[in-house]
């Protein structure tokens, strides 16, 4: 395999391998979602799926986007759910805080 | 293959969120699940080709309807409750009468399918009419040619029915004292105002680029109304705008600019000799866009008013 051929190559695995792992990260958050004890643990769960996996696929598709204009949206796609995301959880999170909620602790 | 199973998938998924969102006996889960539903719609718009109706779907559909379901839901709590624990007491159950009446449903639905499957091929492909006439309406994209052209008068008679719509909440609205949001409601954080900073001009621009693209791409008046209307709606939840008891003049007169103006085109073609809404030769595409961008703004206070369940708003800046 000659080095022209090997770059052809992780041409197109590097975005695949991308997308995969950001999938990863959605699917780990989503299990998080669901099986974390409370709250506070969910949003962080939720939010890595958020931040990482979304960037993860974003940057993937991206890497396959025909023209710059394409990959730029997909950038401000990516910002955009950041920015939506972080403040949301940051109200979730003071909401619970301030309603009383505990964060949760193991039990000794 | 791929792509066949990518729309089973999404078709599954419509059906079971559909069931669920009428099933769940929580009123809050129906509420979250209608939105959910809305964004899948929004997806088998897109796949169909649909980029208008995915638009108006996602905007309208389910981001503002979803913002004034969840409102709603707000305003029936009574002492943090949620409605449904008192509902639910009374619920009947299923009996063999419902069983009847769903199969009576379901044959209902196939026969109203099986009649839409042998209608016969139409005489007239208004599809490729509105292709060919394309040049005569102003535009160059077929559904703003067809919505504010071809056939003008639907989009007259829907903007009608949403001034309607607004003045019946003024009529009853004196009975209602709309909620002032809670002292501890308005979020004093320094993330809401940054995001209040960067969104609101953000979607500004988003309404004046879907306005403008409506000409030639797909957008229009009211996806840009629906955009701009999710800014008051971020400004309300976020305690910068308040309700005022009465709408001042000037109010009024802008919620009454769209059909106002759309009215007035209209008439007017009939004085000057033509078909009611027969735009004049030469002034097609400024009378289209002078319409569409008097409709965005008319749409998206009503849309705001409508969230606030108010007559008027006050500014507040805390």
């Amino acid at each position: 395999m000659n080095p022209s051929e090997l770059l052809a190559l992780l041409n197109i695995l590097l975005p695949i391998a991308l997308i995969v792992l950001g999938a990863v990260f959605f699917f780990a958050g989503t299990v998080g979602l669901l099986r974390f004890p409370d709250v506070y643990t969910r949003l962080h769960a939720l939010t890595k799926a958020d931040n990482l996996g979304l960037g993860l696929i974003c940057l993937g598709l991206a890497w396959q986007a025909e023209a710059l204009a394409i990959a730029s949206k997909l950038l401000l796609v990516w910002l955009l759910a950041l920015l939506a995301s972080t403040v949301s959880c940051h109200l979730v999170a003071r909401y619970a805080l301030r309603s009383g909620i505990m964060p949760w602790r193991r039990k000794p | 293959m791929m792509a066949w199973a990518f729309d089973a998938l999404l078709a599954a998924g419509l059906l079971w969120l559909g069931w669920r969102t009428i099933a769940s006996p929580s009123l809050f889960k129906a509420v979250v699940l209608f939105i959910v539903l809305g964004l899948l719609m929004t997806l088998c718009w897109a796949r169909l080709g649909a980029p208008d109706v995915a638009l108006a779907e996602a905007a309208i559909g389910t981001g503002l309807t979803g913002a004034l379901l969840l409102n709603t839901y707000r305003l029936l709590l009574t002492d943090g409750r949620p409605p449904e624990d008192r509902a639910l007491e009374g619920r009947p159950r299923a009996t063999v009468f419902h069983l009847i009446l769903a199969l009576l449903s379901m044959g209902l639905v196939g026969v109203l399918g099986w009649a839409l499957l042998i209608l016969p091929e139409p005489a007239v492909d208004l599809g490729v009419l509105v292709q060919m006439r394309l040049d005569e309406s102003g535009v160059s994209h077929p559904v703003t040619a067809v919505l504010l052209n071809f056939r003008g008068y639907d989009t007259l008679l829907e903007v009608a029915v949403l001034l309607l719509a607004i003045l019946g909440v003024w009529s009853v609205s004196e009975t209602i004292t709309a909620p002032q949001t809670p002292p501890d409601l308005i979020y004093d954080s320094i993330l809401i105002s940054a995001l209040i900073r960067l969104l609101v001009p953000l979607a500004t621009l988003i309404a004046g680029y879907l306005l403008w693209a409506g000409a030639h791409a797909p957008g229009g008046a009211f996806q840009a109304g629906a955009v701009l209307a999710a800014v008051g709606v971020l400004l309300r939840l976020t305690g910068r705008i308040q309700p005022a008891p009465v709408a001042p003049a000037w109010l009024r007169s802008i919620v009454a600019l769209g059909l106002g103006v759309f009215s007035a085109v209209a008439i007017g073609a009939l004085a000057l000799g033509g078909n009611l809404l027969e735009y004049p030769q030469g002034w097609v595409e400024a009378l289209i866009v002078t319409i569409e961008s008097c409709l965005t703004i008319s749409i998206a206070l009503i849309l705001t008013l409508l969230f606030s369940g108010a007559p008027g708003l006050q500014r507040h800046w805390p």
